[in-house]
């Protein structure tokens, strides 16, 4: 499994691009917002935490459908079924794992640096950079079910956004708002962040199980 | 080793492809399935492997003394494309497999290296497998066979892309696993070319067209 995780973040550098894809995305939207809204500086402030927060959400949702479709387009996804009901959700958990780390954790990275350009407080943007780091493995977990539904379809990136879009609902709202209130006084950071973590580690449970199902069923 | 099949039923995309499927291999022992392109020949393989349900019949895995074995964990299963990346070298591609399909090492097998030198590539190890040709990657993709020992080789067209000399290199390969008591399936429409292997027309069990109206559901 070891060998699993160090391949595909191999792959990542040989391949290049995709790791950077999504950042990119998020550069680009956090980069636009202040030509859109304005120049308000405490209005940008002010909306800066959600902004990150969507940026990095949408960003993660690009590439989710590579999951599992180049282990498929070369037949190595047959080998990885052939396994195990448990060895297949830990592989999906290890695969899922090196994804985040390729596309998650340099949007968790950069998060700091954009909020610098959203003129959002040092505290909020370190919140901002938590909530990430908590939250958008929940992204990746849930959304590894999606690209295993999705994943013999020949365009299938769109219905996995869809797919997992509502799911990520919660998610955003439980980040945005514990990343909000680092900085808005009556507002305790504790709750949210906690239930935003149990839903990461819920989805830590069902995901890679609920993608196991599915690479099983779609085993043609 | 025994590989024993029962009545196995099958089909695709709702249609009814072949029934009664049944055979029985002793340690040793090959069967190479012919048959005309769509007769069904993938669809049994895949069925064997235990990566689609079979519609009716069973296929087993049976020790010397006659448990079942828990058939995936001794089995190989080479489709018409080879599982190995692209952008990495052949060498890190077959160690991967080898480490992959046999985490605890105990299973045997030989080192990358020498499944290398086992199909005459020397030398282009460090190579990205995306560079090689076809029959190159072919015979890489049957590399991969040797650097984890299993006894049952599921095959689909391996001499597809070969040129005689490395058919006859596969061949001697195959017949090298069977003497090591291994056994051998491979679906194929080509001469495999291979002593002591039985062939079967899957032909002789396909699903005549008149029953297909008999409202079952095949998958």
């Amino acid at each position: 499994m070891k060998a699993l995780f160090w391949r595909d973040l191999a792959l990542a550098g040989r391949a290049g691009g995709a790791a950077m894809l999504g950042l990119m995305f998020f550069l680009a939207v956090v980069a636009v917002i202040p030509f859109g809204v304005g120049p308000d500086l405490n209005l940008l402030g002010r909306i800066g935490p959600a902004v990150l927060w969507i940026g990095a959400l949408l960003a993660s949702l690009l590439g989710l459908d590579r999951l599992f479709q180049a282990d498929r387009e070369d037949g190595g996804l047959d080998l990885i079924v052939l396994q195990d009901f448990s060895d297949l959700v830990l592989t999906v958990l290890v695969k899922t794992a090196a994804h985040w780390v390729i596309t998650g954790l340099p949007l968790v990275v950069a998060a700091p640096l954009l909020a610098l350009m959203m003129n959002v407080e040092p505290l909020a943007g370190g919140a901002v950079m938590a909530t990430l780091l908590v939250g958008t493995p929940a992204v990746a977990l849930v959304g590894a079910a999606g690209a295993a539904i999705a994943v013999s379809l020949p365009r299938g990136g769109l219905l996995v956004s869809v797919l997992i879009l509502p799911l990520c609902v919660p998610v955003l709202i439980f980040g945005i708002s514990s990343a909000r209130a680092a900085v808005t006084d009556p507002d305790p950071f504790w709750p949210p962040f906690l239930i935003l973590s149990a839903i990461t580690l819920v989805f830590a449970v069902i995901g890679p199980v609920a993608a196991a199902l599915a690479l099983r069923a779609s085993s043609d | 080793m025994q590989a024993i099949a029962e009545g196995l039923a099958g089909g695709r995309g709702g249609t009814a492809l072949f029934q009664d499927v049944s055979f029985a291999l002793e340690s040793g022992a090959g069967l190479a399935i012919v048959g005309e392109n769509g007769v069904g020949k993938s669809t049994l393989l895949r069925i064997l492997a235990g990566l689609l349900p079979a519609a009716r019949g069973t296929f087993e895995l049976r020790d010397d003394e006659g448990a079942v074995l828990i058939a995936h964990e001794h089995l190989h299963y080479l489709s018409h494309r080879n599982a190995m990346k692209r952008e990495l070298s052949v060498h890190d591609n077959l160690d991967f497999w080898k480490s992959f399909s046999d985490p605890s090492g105990d299973a045997g097998g030989l080192s990358a290296e020498a499944a290398i030198a086992a199909v005459e590539l020397e030398g282009i190890g460090h190579l990205p497998f995306g560079y090689l040709s076809t029959g190159q990657q072919r015979r890489i993709g049957v590399a991969r066979l040797l650097v984890t020992r299993r006894p049952l080789w599921l095959l689909d067209e391996p001499t597809a892309a070969l040129d005689l000399r490395s058919s006859r290199l596969f061949a001697a390969l195959a017949e090298a696993h069977l003497d090591d008591g291994g056994l051998l399936i491979a679906a194929t429409h080509l001469p495999l070319g291979v002593d002591g292997v039985e062939t079967f027309d899957l032909a002789m069990a396909a699903v005549p067209d008149t029953d297909c109206d008999d409202g079952e559901v095949w998958m």
